[in-house]
């Protein structure tokens, strides 16, 4: 843990507007400004801007980038277009996922990974250690070159594109656009599951930008509600959701795993996908008072990885890993809130859905 | 209550609880969590009240406080047995944030030690320490 806590170039942003700041995976961030339920609604119902520089990139470049790529991700990475982009993890060779990830396509043979705060020290090692058998490959730390906005929300990309010189990138996609005077990357990606987009640009322009963004209206959104919104959607948080004690079998992200591209990890992953696994990640809503956390034991098997309180469905709410016999939906659990047994029920993965 | 408060005729314990000693009996007392505790926790999604009856134990958690992100436990600034908890607050917790010295009471308690209340800050004690 560094003794002093990094900021990113938004810092003084977020003092001046009352942001509560905590030490996120050595990064000193905003958790909340006004509240995370008030913030979790803008993002729901109009536009919402989080500060997501803490996030790190890994720029991989070169004739042997995508062979790279193609060993460390799980996805198959040749199916990404220059201006696309993919979800993936990365696995260890017994399958262990040591973190999900974002990949775009920068140009022919120019592809920029976003990595987890918390994993990107390990990310960047990963790459590093790999690429010495892809000599063609080149491998470099992003994380001082970029800070990262996320404008997230059903109005988010209405308020972008008033700033932008050319049409947004679709969703899924990626391009360079001059923002507010501002040189960009605009990615149709986010972790809300509403719609808007995730902006990459040089630290000095990121206070102009979010100013501009704000001006129009975007609600600062702090970590609070980034983790609310994203559990409502089933996203999953590496360190809670996903840790290298599990694979992506089990997380219920078999659909980014290609085995065929033998991925580091592939043969274990290809085991557990024919066998079936063991244990299953589900999502459940407690019936009833209480919030379970992260942590909590369920009775006869399995263990609570995320849990929060809803705030668009006014219940505790969270993702457990349960025994695959038990994982069907409708079925009931039982939860150990700290000594309270909450009666909960695994539901369809996504908790929450426009309009419901 | 957007703005620090901390009234001068109640009582405060250093983990952010406040005690106000019932003016006709000296062995009743309100508790609660101060201003500090809940701004520090943001907004308050649930609160499980305590059962009446239960023995609260003076240093020692009785109850939890839950917003968005965390739990937090609610320490005793004083012994005794609960009389009543704040029944309203299971419907409304936001009233800890919002009046967390008036609407926003926890429980009443009938106090086996009265004279712990010798061992409570005033509150130009607690601002000072949450000064440092």
């Amino acid at each position: 843990m560094p003794l002093t806590l990094r900021r990113t170039a938004l810092f003084d942003r977020h003092v001046a507007a009352g942001a509560k700041m905590v030490d996120f995976a050595g990064w000193e961030m905003p958790v909340q400004y006004e509240g995370v339920r008030q913030e979790h609604m803008a993002v729901r119902n109009s536009c919402g801007i989080f500060d997501v520089s803490h996030m790190g990139e890994i720029e991989t470049s070169g004739p042997q980038a995508l062979d790279l790529l193609q060993r460390l991700l799980s996805n198959d990475v040749s199916q990404i277009l220059v201006g696309g982009a993919q979800y993936s993890v990365l696995c260890r060779e017994d399958g262990g996922v040591l973190d999900d990830l974002f990949t775009y396509r920068l140009g022919i043979e120019r592809y920029l990974t976003v990595t987890n705060a918390s994993n990107h020290e390990r990310d960047l090692e990963w790459f590093q250690a790999h690429a010495a058998d892809f000599p063609e490959a080149q491998v470099s730390d992003g994380i001082d070159d970029w800070a990262m906005l996320a404008v997230q929300g059903p109005l988010a990309r209405e308020r972008v594109q008033a700033i932008s010189d050319s049409p947004l990138p679709p969703r899924m996609s990626m391009g360079r656009r001059r923002l507010a005077g501002a040189d960009v990357l605009v990615c149709g990606t986010g972790y809300t599951g509403e719609e808007g987009v995730e902006l990459l640009c040089d630290p000095a322009a990121a206070p102009a930008l979010w100013d501009e963004i704000v001006r129009r209206g975007a609600v600062p959104a702090g970590l609070g509600a980034r983790d609310t919104l994203r559990l409502e959607v089933c996203f999953h948080l590496y360190g809670n959701d996903l840790s290298v004690e599990r694979g992506p079998i089990e997380a219920g992200l078999g659909w980014c795993c290609k085995e065929d591209t033998r991925f580091i990890g592939a043969e274990a992953v290809r085991a557990v996908r024919a066998a079936g696994p063991a244990e299953k990640l589900v999502a459940f809503e407690i019936d009833g008072p209480g919030i379970a956390r992260q942590g909590n034991q369920i009775v006869g098997g399995g263990v609570v990885t995320s849990g929060t309180l809803s705030p668009s469905l006014g219940r505790g709410i969270g993702m457990a890993y349960v025994p695959a016999a038990r994982a069907a939906t409708g079925t009931r659990l039982e939860i150990d809130v700290r000594g309270k047994m909450r009666p909960a029920v695994i539901k369809d993965k996504p908790l929450y859905r426009k309009g419901s | 209550m957007a703005q620090a408060s901390y009234p001068d005729e109640l009582l405060y314990h250093p983990e952010h609880d406040w005690a106000r000693i019932d003016a006709a009996d000296p062995a009743l007392a309100t508790l609660g969590i101060t201003w500090y505790a809940q701004d520090a926790l943001g907004e308050v999604v649930f609160f499980d009240p305590p059962a009446v009856g239960t023995t609260l134990a003076k240093d020692a958690s009785y109850a939890e406080v839950e917003s968005v992100k965390a739990v937090s436990d609610v320490i005793a600034p004083l012994s005794g047995e609960i009389v009543e908890v704040n029944e309203a607050l299971s419907e409304n917790s936001a009233m800890i944030n919002e009046d967390p010295y008036g609407e926003g009471w926890l429980v009443k308690v009938r106090l086996s030690e009265p004279s712990e209340r010798d061992s409570l800050m005033d509150a130009a004690t607690y601002r000072a320490t949450l000064a440092g």
